[in-house]
């Protein structure tokens, strides 16, 4: 088959990407629509804030990284599991359990020493992630209970869980959260600190961002180029097919599912992990950011590098979001507008079809559309059959 | 000229693809009119056109020679065209009578008045012989009996142009026999019948004319009772076709495969779908399993296949015992399976060709090393058999399989569980939907697995398949292995009393 560069508009990857560069057009358009609404007169600047913030000085650009890290993560988790065809809205409680855990060992295991104490707290975070996404997928394998909803249970089951644990081991009653821990567990910075700062106020830039990195090229290589992702997309096509060509689907969801806790729980302990001071607050609220993987993973149609984009698009929001206070939008405002521009975001499928079927109308003569009888959508939606 | 329709020099584009490149039809009063063509050749989208469904980018529609514009299924009914769908637009659990009121129902003050209707259908279906009850409910009546409803509704919402969408496709022999009585009472009547099919049989039995598509061109018409059917079939495909497949006399070996007193229980009803079957597959025979759909053919495939539990018996595979075996484990020691739904087991849609290719045999070492895919070795392997089974498609090993025409898809399948060399191939319709070119081909492909000694279980509804294809047939009725026969000292009409369980012979 010859290919030119012509060709290349028509690829998938190119309609995938132009259709996410679409919704974060009109997301952005229609946010400057509600800062016009809220504020008039600082419209102008706090949009340009909202738009410059993530690169106006050095520290801010290390705080897209920190903010991004945790985002990539969890968007792994929901993207990869999409990708094999299960919806795990339970990143949230993956992600709390995997914290509570790298909090623990970071809290209480001092006896490791050096870089080995944070290495062990980032593997425990990971089982226990792996062992949060793990239930909802046996429980599916054994009695078909939906995923979704085993999973939302799963959240709920995780906060109080993670709640109750941080008040009877790792707790810090002044404040109400778990204690510090200790510094051989913090992660570290690889010298982004150094880089990413504005005189003495350094970034919170840490490994962390490496770290998702790895992960995203992980999962990638995984998905793409392994017998275990062809299986694993395969299942997320059509699982019947995959009951057909004799693949084990049942190991395949349960492993799909562990793999998404694990990348989950790991989110958790890279943002509780990064020295910046954070710690789980004894609160009845669902991790949030289990929840913005979400729109992370949707915003890159589930590709692992895709994610990664999205995820730092999303912090570089959040990051220019918080510069909006200086021209006096409350933050709740600023919710909206990096709402509105996420939830236009999952809007990306739909331009992704209209791109498409604008490309095919422009390459009739490529012939990507082989003969079969096009009418044959009409006669589908009969009853029965 | 007095022709009730006249569609001149439509041209409809889609993106890609002309379906109709300026086709010209014209349906006089009274007449049987067949539109003969293989699948993709645009049949349906003429139809669709004349529905109302599309707009054609060119040509025009003239309706007793006025020029009309047909916007949408509701216009057409206006001009009196009604259409039988190839997959009824019925509502199952309604009854008859509800059904065929269905947007046309009479009321008073927003009640519906049900008395008027009944007279007029219980009337219709007296005067065109249909023998249909209109209290019945839909999911209770046979396939047979819904299609006489879709008649019905077309009778009582007064239209004068019908058109059947491969109305055969669903039933049985005599029951086709009583679809063409009712055909021609229709037109006797002063209906003007449009038949779309690709069974020349039926064209010579039924038709009066037929007017010939290939590749979205206009072909020609032709007056049915002095066409053979071979010329037919030169028209449509554009070359000479071997109507009757070309076979020596089977030489049957050991026995490959073994089914004994096989049970599958359906999981609601927890009745036997498939109940106390035994029969056997020896090499170098094709056995057909004939049946009405539902009698149980595929829930057999299924537990044979291992796709569903077996609740009693057991299957072997050349001795070997596979009755509670993984897929897997079946699909390695010599099952190939070229299921019936491809679109639900036989294909991931979304995956590319290459990879539906090696669907069955990713995971061998020829195509992965330590856990990874071997990309050359899987496109080396695809493109061979592209070119080996001739698979055509826009982007050869790279398409996205779902954009491939049917005819295609069915011979990936093939080329996959004929290339895999199995010891048994088990073909569950193989050809449904398919063109006479693609269905000439299969055939060939399942006789040569057969004469190079191998077991062949095939499933089929269509009985010519069934009678040409098969050295032993067996017919099933209601779970039960009714009948074993031999195609040469059997005919159609027997077969077909078997098939609906008016006659059975115990057999060995």
């Amino acid at each position: 088959m010859k290919k030119s560069s012509v060709n290349l508009l028509r690829t998938e990857g190119f309609a995938s990407f132009s259709a996410s560069l679409t919704a974060i057009l009109v997301g952005l358009m229609i946010g400057f629509l509600v800062l016009l609404a809220s504020n008039p007169t600082q419209a102008a600047g706090g949009f340009s804030a909202i738009l410059t913030g993530g690169i106006s000085s050095r520290k801010n650009m290390g705080q897209v990284l920190y903010f991004a890290t945790p985002l990539i993560m969890t968007g792994l988790s929901v993207g990869f599991a999409n990708k094999t065809g299960l919806f795990n809205i339970g990143a949230s409680g993956q992600f709390i359990a995997g914290a509570f855990a790298a909090v623990y060992v970071g809290v209480r295991w001092t006896f490791l020493p050096g870089a080995l104490h944070w290495m062990t707290a980032l593997l425990a975070a990971m089982l226990m992630g792996a062992l949060w996404g793990i239930i909802p997928g046996l429980l599916k394998v054994a009695c078909n209970v939906n995923v979704v909803i085993s999973c939302i249970m799963m959240n709920y089951i995780g906060m109080h869980t993670v709640n109750n644990l941080v008040t009877n081991t790792v707790f810090d009653s002044l404040n109400n959260q778990s204690q510090k821990v200790a510094a051989s567990a913090v992660l570290p910075k690889m010298g982004l600190d150094l880089v990413f700062r504005d005189n003495t106020r350094a970034s919170s830039a840490n490994v962390g961002i490496f770290i998702a990195i790895l992960a995203s090229v992980l999962i990638y290589v995984i998905l793409q180029k392994t017998k275990f992702g062809y299986e694993l997309k395969a299942s997320g096509y059509n699982s019947d097919a995959c009951r057909y060509a004799g693949m084990n689907e049942k190991r395949n969801v349960v492993c799909s599912m562990a793999i998404a806790g694990a990348l989950a729980g790991l989110g958790g302990a890279l943002l509780y992990l990064a020295g910046s001071g954070k710690c789980i607050e004894v609160v009845d609220i669902l991790a949030p950011e289990g929840f913005n993987g979400i729109p992370v993973a949707l915003l890159a149609l589930n590709n692992p590098l895709g994610v990664l984009l999205s995820g730092l698009f999303i912090a570089y929001l959040k990051v220019g979001g918080d510069q909006m206070q200086l021209y006096n939008f409350v933050p709740e405002i600023i919710d909206i507008i990096i709402s509105v521009i996420i939830y236009f975001s999952a809007f990306a499928l739909l331009f992704r079809g209209i791109i498409q079927s604008g490309l095919k109308r422009g390459g009739r003569d490529s012939g990507t559309q082989t003969v079969g009888e096009p009418p044959a959508v009409i006669k589908k939606g009969g009853i029965g059959q | 000229m007095d022709y009730i329709i006249e569609m001149a020099g439509i041209t409809k584009e889609f993106p890609g693809i002309i379906a109709n490149d300026d086709v010209t039809l014209r349906l006089k009063k009274g007449e049987i009119h067949a539109l003969l063509g293989e699948n993709g050749a645009g049949k349906s989208t003429l139809m669709s056109i004349l529905f109302g469904m599309y707009q054609p980018d060119r040509g025009i529609i003239k309706k007793n020679g006025q020029e009309v514009r047909i916007h949408n299924p509701n216009d057409a009914n206006q001009l009196g065209i009604g259409m039988v769908h190839q997959h009824f637009k019925l509502v199952h659990n309604f009854t008859v009578l509800e059904n065929i009121i269905l947007g046309v129902e009479t009321t008073r003050r927003g009640f519906l008045k049900m008395d008027k209707a009944h007279r007029r259908v219980t009337e219709l279906s007296q005067r065109y012989n249909l023998k249909v009850d209109p209290d019945a409910l839909i999911s209770e009546i046979t396939v047979g009996m819904q299609q006489r409803v879709e008649i019905l509704k077309m009778l009582y919402r007064e239209n004068e142009i019908l058109i059947f969408d491969e109305p055969t496709a669903v039933l049985t022999p005599q029951e086709i026999d009583e679809l063409m009585k009712i055909m021609k009472s229709l037109t006797a009547e002063g209906k003007s019948i449009l038949f779309i099919t690709h069974k020349l049989n039926e064209i010579k039995a039924v038709a009066d004319r037929c007017t010939v598509l290939r590749k979205g061109k206009y072909i020609g018409t032709v007056a049915v009772a002095n066409t053979t059917k071979e010329q037919m079939s030169e028209m449509m495909v554009g070359r000479k076709v071997n109507q009757v497949v070309q076979k020596e006399e089977s030489q049957p070996g050991e026995t490959i495969l073994e089914a004994e007193g096989l049970c599958v229980k359906n999981k609601h009803t927890g009745k036997l779908t498939v109940n106390h079957v035994s029969l056997q597959v020896r090499a170098g025979e094709i056995v057909c399993i004939a049946g009405i759909d539902g009698n149980g053919q595929s829930e057999l495939v299924y537990a044979v296949t291992g796709l569903l539990p077996v609740h009693a018996g057991s299957v072997t595979l050349k001795g070997r015992d596979l009755t509670h075996a993984a897929v897997r484990e079946r699909n390695v020691s010599g099952m190939g399976h070229i299921p019936e739904d491809r679109h639900k087991h036989g294909l991931v849609l979304d995956y590319s060709l290459a990879y539906n290719l090696v669907l069955q045999s990713y995971f061998t070492p020829a195509f992965q090393k330590n856990g990874f895919l071997k990309y050359d070795a899987i496109n080396t392997y695809a493109e061979s058999l592209i070119e080996q089974f001739d698979i055509r498609s826009g982007q050869g090993s790279k398409t996205v399989t779902r954009s491939m025409s049917g005819g295609n898809q069915q011979k990936a399948i093939l080329a996959r569980e004929i290339d895999r060399d199995p010891e048994l191939l088990i073909a569950v319709q193989p050809t449904r939907g398919l063109d006479v070119g693609a269905i000439e081909y299969i055939h060939t492909q399942l006789i040569a697995l057969r004469d190079a000694g191998k077991a062949v279980l095939l499933v089929s509804l269509e009985l010519e398949e069934v009678m040409n294809v098969s050295d032993r047939i067996l017919v099933i009725y209601e779970g039960e292995i009714v009948a074993d026969l031999n195609p040469k000292e059997t005919t159609v009409q027997e077969l077909g009393l078997y098939m609906a369980g008016s006659k059975r012979r115990e057999t060995a």
